[in-house]
């Protein structure tokens, strides 16, 4: 026996008037007054990283920076002025690509996300912070070198760190002053860069900086990204002979380069790289003797803050390393916290009022006092460093510096 | 700037580091080719197979302290049977039969390996120092590494013993009989499936193999296979579907055009050969230089 259909009791009519306004209803209460209320109790922060891809391993050290940060912050308090509010990360993967990126904006902007924190690449950060512009939320660059990001006339961008352009200057005065000190012996350099808008950028920049300092560009080689062999880059360095080889890549290419050029025996007076990706701890414990006296310049902690002493113990207590991406990525969550702690409350306008006027202590980074003028902190500066006897060193300026540079090292 | 003539000079060098990489990309595209010749698949997963037998290498030099050229005699057979095992149980079965099911198994076989090496190995980058990792040889024109040198004999000898193995034992005889009569070598009393498991782990083997020949000149991360396996997919195009000379001249062609591409060109747009290459072949001559026309 089958059983006869009943005939339904809801009209079209009915059906469409108590859709409407049963939407109408959850629009106004599980929607728009609860989430108010809901954004009292956590400040949602998305967290744009590449941790899949080539970038994986920077963009895993920039999630642990952040996270690390958040759990700081909240196991002191949260958000004091908003009643304790805890601040609460939404991850999220770009996978190195910047259309990735911008849907990771839109996806954390549909589960409520109140700011960002992101995203190792330029090109990415450009996109996903336009992306979060549309709705005015506050993002902060934590690692992302281009200019273009402070330089758009975005309301809601902030970086904390330089831009290549100012590092580009710090990088060529500080080559300048070492040289200077060691009696010139550099005459010549040859910048070996990766391919995206980090490398090309600051190559060209270098270029035309380095000229002031009395150092004369023989040769401007460029690489893919990933390069798997670095023979032929090689021998065109030895064929140039220079006295600096300065890299600007990412970290698989960094320490490849640096591997190449011992095998194929170049002789240089110094390794000099601008935001070497590839120059940290790891690198200098692991390889040692290949990058003892190699010089980067970077943002780096001030090795005689205390604070900056105990963050690297509990780091590296956790089997991480203590690369620079950490610290940028912590001072970029406590730039965000800083500002809501100030607007105290999670409305956009507000929180980019606060980040704009940041006066925000940089605590454990050779910086000068927070000071945005366009989104930009004035108040950053990159530093020199140097790998030695299997740690880094401060090298310049010497108001931070832990050592004297090693220039020119010793013949290999 | 480089001249004409410093470049000119710096071409035999060039030549002899893209034979290097060449013969390493070879072993790469053989198990690759040698997948395809008797499955007639893509096999999408080799990448993250090829970086698991570096993780593998990596840990037993890390730990043990094993040499990765002395690793080959635990990772080449761990390899084949994780192969066998991943066909027979895995792949085989879940394909029913489809060849386009197999596509689709190995891929989401790969990224089911690549996020489980993210998860247990960490995306950090891996890279290890051997006492004779910076000892040269001395061509007079150009310093070879060490390490590359032994590489490409090492991998001209597995070649070797591949082509030996495929030309000259029953178990060669069976996979070509597989290879181009499917249901004839079933007749005649051949376990089909036995030997598509077989092949395939053969095909990990050299992955195994390429793996550790990799380690001593190149880093490893989560994704460093694919790094190496998109020149491998050309590689095999190149040579011809499921020919082991194809694949050995296949990837000297690639690594010598690469090499003098970058030199000629710059490092950056020195990798257009590779796809230059691969156009032409498809367009030329699709069967690839050793492929048995269809």
């Amino acid at each position: 026996m089958t059983k006869k259909p009943t005939k339904s009791t809801i009209s079209r009519r009915s059906f469409v008037a108590g859709t409407t306004a049963g939407a109408a209803v959850l629009a106004t209460t599980s929607i728009g007054f609860p989430r108010m209320a809901r954004a009292e109790d956590t400040v949602k922060i998305g967290l744009i990283h590449p941790v899949t891809g080539f970038l994986a391993f920077p963009g895993a050290q920039l999630r642990y920076g952040s996270e690390l940060a958040i759990a700081d912050i909240n196991a002191a308090g949260g958000v004091k002025s908003m009643g304790g509010a805890k601040l609460e990360a939404l991850l999220g993967d770009s996978q190195t690509k910047p259309q990735i990126g911008a849907a990771e904006v839109e996806k954390m902007h549909e589960a409520g996300v109140h700011a960002f924190s992101g995203c190792y690449q330029s090109a990415v950060g450009i996109a996903a912070s336009a992306a979060a512009a549309k709705y005015n939320i506050p993002f902060s660059i934590d690692v992302g070198v281009s200019d273009t990001l402070v330089t758009r006339g975005l309301e809601n961008v902030f970086r904390m760190m330089d831009g290549y352009g100012r590092i580009a200057k710090d990088a060529a005065t500080n080559l300048g002053l070492i040289n200077k000190a060691a009696g010139s012996p550099a005459k010549t350099v040859v910048i070996v860069h990766e391919e995206s808008l980090f490398g090309t950028g600051t190559a060209k920049l270098m270029g035309d900086y380095l000229p002031e300092q009395g150092l004369e560009v023989v040769e401007v080689i460029k690489h893919a990204n990933p390069t798997r062999n670095f023979d032929n880059i090689a021998l065109r360095i030895k064929s140039m002979n220079p006295d600096i080889v300065m890299p600007i890549n990412y970290p698989g290419e960094y320490v490849l380069l640096a591997r190449t050029l011992r095998q194929q025996r170049v002789d240089f007076a110094a390794s000099y790289s601008v935001l070497g990706g590839g120059f940290n701890f790891k690198f200098v414990q692991e390889m040692t003797d290949l990058a003892e006296n190699m010089i980067d310049v970077n943002h780096w902690y001030d090795p005689n803050s205390a604070f900056g002493q105990e963050l690297r113990r509990r780091v590296e207590a956790d089997g991480k390393f203590f690369t620079m991406e950490i610290y940028t990525a912590y001072n970029s969550i406590r730039l965000l916290h800083d500002a809501f702690e100030r607007a105290a409350t999670t409305a956009p306008e507000a929180v980019n009022a606060a980040l704009a006027s940041s006066t925000m202590d940089p605590l454990f980074m050779p910086y000068g006092p927070t000071r945005m003028v366009n989104g930009q902190n004035m108040g950053s500066r990159a530093v020199a460093i140097q790998a030695q006897n299997g740690d880094v060193q401060l090298i310049s300026p010497t108001e931070f510096a832990s050592a004297e540079a090693v220039f020119p090292r010793p013949k290999v | 700037m480089l001249d004409e003539f410093m470049l000119l000079g710096m071409m035999p060098a060039a030549v002899v580091n893209g034979l290097m990489f060449g013969a390493i990309y070879a072993l790469v595209a053989l198990g690759l080719t040698l997948i395809y010749g008797v499955l007639h698949i893509i096999n999408f997963a080799h990448g993250a197979l090829l970086m698991l037998a570096m993780y593998a290498a990596f840990y037993l030099f890390r730990h043990f302290g094993i040499d990765p050229y002395f690793a080959i005699v635990f990772v080449v057979p761990a390899s084949f049977v994780l192969g066998y095992a991943l066909y027979r149980w895995g792949i085989g079965k879940l394909a029913h039969g489809k060849d386009e099911n197999i596509l689709l198994v190995t891929l989401g076989l790969a990224i089911v390996i690549e996020n489980a090496a993210i998860f247990f190995f960490t995306a950090d980058q891996q890279t290890i120092t051997l006492s004779y990792s910076y000892d040269t040889v001395d061509l007079g024109f150009v310093f070879l590494s060490l390490p590359k040198v032994i590489s490409f004999f090492a991998s001209l000898f597995i070649c070797l013993l591949l082509w030996l193995l495929i030309s000259k034992t029953d178990l060669g005889r069976a996979i070509r009989a597989v290879a181009k009569e499917r249901q004839g070598a079933r007749l005649v009393g051949i376990d089909v499936e036995h030997i598509f498991a077989a092949t395939y782990g053969i095909g990990i083997a050299c992955l195994g193999a390429a793996g550790c020949l990799l380690l001593p000149s190149f880093y490893v991360d989560p994704f460093t296979g694919n790094i190496f396996v998109l020149v491998a997919f050309t590689i095999v195009v190149l040579g011809g579907m499921g020919s082991i000379v194809g694949a050995l001249v296949g990837g000297f062609i690639i690594g010598v055009t690469e090499s003098v591409g970058g030199l000629i060109l710059g490092e950056s747009l020195g990798q257009i050969g590779i796809s230059l290459i691969f156009i032409l072949i498809l367009v030329l001559r699709p069967t690839g230089l050793f492929g048995a026309k269809s």
